[in-house]
């Protein structure tokens, strides 16, 4: 698999600044906002603002009287448009029928109803405000817990009893395992619900070109080729005369990984009207209806023999799943289940999820998904094991620990770990603050009245998603390289990158295997009409998929070059280095520019060898890849005030090779960001009738520069088997460590209070409670 | 009904048929046109003079990803009206570099990793520039206080820090 170039200095690896930075510092770079066409028409969208109400009646005549006004529809005209669709299947899931605006009933608060278009934005917005609704307002319920209770109001009447799926999974033998235990810790852990918070909303323009049955959508996503295949669907167009055009995307961390209404709707907007039209959604608007993330309460129980192993885990978790299913809503949970042994050795698990309806908005992929709720329930437990059976919280996780020789290690829940050291990162953490000499700190400070906490996670994650069976829409991803006739490469990627650099990882990956100046490299991506199908970027899926299927088609490609040198330089045994292709026997070189101008130009070919010089691969992974890390937290409470402070945050992560540690520090802390918002400050807060009480940034606390520790950023490495490259993913990575690390160090520093656990956000509030009470 | 924007679309349209004429100078070039005058400024430099680099991201100044320089001070342009800018000299981020030279802000951006999706970055420069315009040698705390208006959910702000930092630190020859 190696290159052939040694000579020459690889840039993977290499700490080099990004590719795609001169136009977004320079504000030069095309949002969808930043889309004009001439006849553009604008949508403003009306909405519920009950969360359960029945329309009696709309009212669209003021609305349709408003200057620049074009059209108005309802429900009752995209009725026949198709559903939005749930790409997840589970045994007996209840799939309510997702209109794009409501027919005759609403579910949550920010429902669609109706959308005006017009030549003016300002003027929509007013005719929108026109639109007269008669509600007959029911019931609603916002509680996952409460909506599957008895008596609750039904969310959808044909199933009154909210629950959508039931799902159970075991492995081993956990009757057994909890029989032969000397203790069980048991705890209520809930992860909240939380706001993505992309700092570009969605939007999408829509133009139509009647005469040739084409319908172009640009469309801030995550998924442009699913957002194609799908909403084409939808609306009954052929797949091949729509074109998704991703432009820069401003953000997504899961929530525009969707197929939305808007998507479908402004579509069926431009087919109606034959003009181009926009929406851009507003930030309210983004709070209320864009996916949310979390939303799970989990009740866990944890099996240990006296001297601190893990025998087994029950879990009986509830998921909030809102009122429908978005693309991924009812599988998110089960990625929490596959991912609840964590790092641990036991083989005892079993898992029931009830999926919860609810009058909220749809839950889904939010960075981690699925795996940051799972990672804070079972590293809460592990310290809650470590309190009652007073072993170290460091020393009772490597006792559990799969040892690194046990590769690749089944879980009981059904996966192959492909690779890992975990004691490395942890060894690494606790040498890094003096752990010893910190607990000697604290048993000092705590004499003194003073709080302070030290809290571990150790995390897995699964990243690469994913093997085809293991995805709903395919889990491989493809690539193409093109050698153009002057030399230049071009790449396109099935993947759709919107801040995690692969314009450069990509790059650097491609100016390696052929010996090229990386300037002489473009990568594109996000628009289905030049790139081969793919996948796009989540799941922490990009290097190690997308990065691995570019490698394969890269190293088809050197083979056909090959093959030309043979022809032009008598062998085929020859480096790629400097934009030359050098005979190794010879000496003779010919530069990749002359290559590739005589495979065009075709006078003369190597035998069974077509003109030109391009390959694509489509790349299936044969497992996930397993990343790994530890973050350990120090933290000072005050006690006058309940405010945490941040004292220290080291994060030794473990996403195998790297090929850009610039890169793979932002992503650490960005993550490290979100994880630290769930823990201490972000909460979706919706009140009983489902009114969401944190509508905008005044109230929903996303993390500010002012808030933000000091992150020290650290790694092991041990490569992936699962692919050449030996990378494994590291986008989620700090959002799924940060959180329990957090949680443990609040917890630990109110031990002596007994306190055993607290919910997240840890808000001033709860802990200066939980301080007094203590303190009595 | 939900209102998409909770505080300027209570004006009647009606009232202001009449446009407004507001001169002004943006990026060294002078600009005059007609506005209604409930145009936000961000609208104005956006859909009418076509500079798209700085963005909205919250219409109501809570993300700073609209931030520009307005007579030498760092505003969010999407609470203002285009109206409140007439006889004003605007910078916004297409302005900065000069001469295909970037600003040692951009540059240390650039450097330093201090994007990933780009949507807050141009108004996370403006706002970076002022820090570095009111005080040339600015502590952490000092720089994390001066981007506290501005979101972002990508970073964790530690690059941008450190961009400041390496900005301060060449504007000062280091």
């Amino acid at each position: 698999m190696a290159s052939t170039i040694t000579q020459v200095e690889k840039l993977v690896g290499k700490r080099i600044r990004r590719r795609e930075d001169p136009r977004l510092i320079t504000g030069t770079a095309t949002y969808v906002d930043d889309i004009q066409m001439p006849g553009m028409h604008y949508a403003a969208i009306v909405r519920s603002p009950h969360a359960a109400a029945r329309i009696r009646s709309i009212d669209t005549k003021a609305a349709a009287e408003t200057p620049s006004v074009a059209a108005i529809y309802t429900g009752k005209d995209t009725a026949k448009v198709g559903p939005v669709p749930c790409g997840g299947s589970l045994p007996g899931l209840r799939v309510p029928h997702h209109y794009i605006l409501a027919t005759d009933r609403v579910y949550f608060v920010g429902h669609p109803v109706a959308v005006v278009v017009a030549t003016d934005k300002y003027l929509a917005r007013d005719a929108a405000e026109k639109i007269e609704i008669d509600w007959d307002v029911l019931p609603a319920v916002a509680d996952p817990e409460k909506a599957i209770a008895a008596g609750a109001p039904p969310v959808h009447p044909e199933w009154p009893d909210n629950v959508a799926f039931n799902y159970h999974q075991e492995g081993g033998d956990v009757d057994k395992a909890f029989a032969e235990a000397d203790v069980v810790v048991k705890q209520r852990i809930t992860s909240q619900r939380l706001i993505p918070s992309a700092m570009e909303t969605r939007g999408v323009v829509a133009e139509w070109r009647a005469a040739d049955r084409q319908l172009n959508l640009y469309t801030s996503t995550q998924v442009p080729h699913l957002v194609r295949t799908l909403v084409a669907g939808m609306l009954g167009l052929e797949e091949n005369r729509m074109r998704v055009i991703t432009p820069e995307v401003g953000g997504g961390f899961g929530s525009k990984l969707n197929i939305y209404a808007e998507e479908a709707l402004m579509g069926f907007v431009a087919m109606q009207i034959g003009k181009p039209v926009k929406w851009i959604e507003s930030r309210r608007e983004n709070f209320l209806c864009t996916i949310q993330g979390r939303g799970h309460v989990d009740y866990f129980e944890l099996a240990a023999k006296k001297d601190g192993t893990i025998l087994g885990i029950k879990l009986k978790l509830i998921q909030d799943l809102g009122a429908y299913h978005q693309l991924l809503t009812p599988v998110i949970p089960t990625l929490s289940v596959l991912m609840m042994p964590g790092l641990y050795r036991t083989q005892n698990v079993r898992a029931d999820i009830v999926g919860a309806f609810t009058n909220c908005v749809p839950t889904d992929a939010y960075r981690g998904a699925g795996r940051p709720e799972a990672t804070h329930g079972i590293e809460r437990m592990v310290d809650i094991l470590s309190d009652e059976l007073k072993i170290d919280p460091a020393e009772i996780r490597l006792k559990n620990f799969v040892h690194k020789e046990e590769f690749p290690f089944p879980t009981a829940t059904g996966l192959m770990y492909d690779s890992g050291n975990y004691a490395a990162p942890l060894e690494k953490a606790l040498a890094t603050v003096d752990y010893q000499k910190l607990r000697a700190e604290q048993t000092e400070a705590r004499k003194q009245g003073k709080l302070m906490g030290i809290g571990i996670c150790t995390y897995g994650e699964i990243c690469g998603i994913g093997p085809s069976p293991a995805t709903p829409a395919g889990g491989w991803e493809s690539a193409t390289v093109k050698i153009e006739p002057s030399g230049k490469v071009t790449i396109l990627t099935g993947i759709c990158h919107h801040g995690q650099g692969e314009e450069t990882t990509f790059a650097q990956i491609a100016a390696d295997e052929l010996g090229v100046d990386i300037d002489d490299i473009l990568v594109l991506r996000g628009d289905t009409a030049i790139v081969q199908y793919g996948i796009g970027t989540f799941g922490s899926r990009g290097t190690a998929i997308g990065g691995t299927a570019l490698y394969f088609a890269l190293q088809e490609l050197r083979t056909k070059v090959k093959k030309f040198g043979a022809m032009l330089l008598e062998s085929d045994d020859v480096s790629f280095a400097n934009g030359q292709v050098t005979c190794n026997k010879t000496g003779k070189s010919k530069s990749l520019a002359e290559i590739a101008g005589a495979s065009y130009r075709a006078l003369k070919l190597p035998p069974n060898t077509e003109p030109g010089l391009n390959s694509t691969h489509f790349w299936e992974p044969p497992n996930f890849t397993f990343g790994f890390g530890a973050h350990l937290v120090v933290t000072d409470i005050d006690t006058d005030t309940g405010q945490v402070k941040v004292r220290r945050y080291v994060a030794v992560d473990d996403c195998g090779n790297i090929l850009n540690p610039l890169i793979v520090d932002g992503q650490v802390h960005g993550g490290v960001a979100q994880g630290l918002g769930q823990a201490l400050w972000e909460e979706a807060v919706y009140d009983d009738n489902g009114q969401l009480l944190t509508g905008e940034f005044m109230d929903y606390a996303m993390p500010r520069a002012h808030m933000m520790p000091w992150i020290e950023s650290d790694h092991t490495i041990t490569p992936s088997p699962v692919n050449p490259l030996g990378v494994k993913g590291v986008g989620e990575a700090g959002t799924i460590g940060c959180s329990p690390a957090v949680v443990n160090s609040v917890v630990d520093a109110l031990s002596h209070f007994g306190v055993r656990h607290i919910d997240m956000p840890l808000t001033p509030e709860k802990v200066w409670k939980l301080v007094a009470g203590g303190k009595n | 009904m939900l209102r998409p924007a909770p505080f300027v679309f209570r004006v009647k349209f009606d009232i202001f048929k009449a446009g407004m004429k507001i001169n002004l100078t943006i990026n060294g070039k002078k600009y005059s046109d007609d506005v209604e005058p409930r145009l936000l400024l961000i609208h104005y430099l956006r859909d009418v003079v076509g500079l798209t680099g700085s963005h909205v991201g919250c219409e109501t100044s809570l993300c700073g990803a609209c931030t520009i320089e307005l007579d030498g001070k760092a505003v969010k342009s999407c609470s203002m009206f285009a109206v409140q800018a007439d006889g004003a000299n605007l910078t916004t981020i297409e302005g900065l570099a000069q001469d295909g030279k970037l600003h040692g802000m951009q540059e240390a951006f650039w450097n330093q990793h201090g994007a990933q999706c780009g949507f807050c970055t141009p108004g996370m420069i403006m706002a970076s520039k002022q820090i570095l315009d009111r005080n040339a040698n600015p502590t952490d705390a000092e720089i994390r206080h001066g981007i506290e208006g501005n979101l972002c959910r990508c970073t964790g702000y530690q690059h941008i820090v450190n961009a400041v930092r390496a900005a301060a630190a060449a504007a000062a020859g280091k």
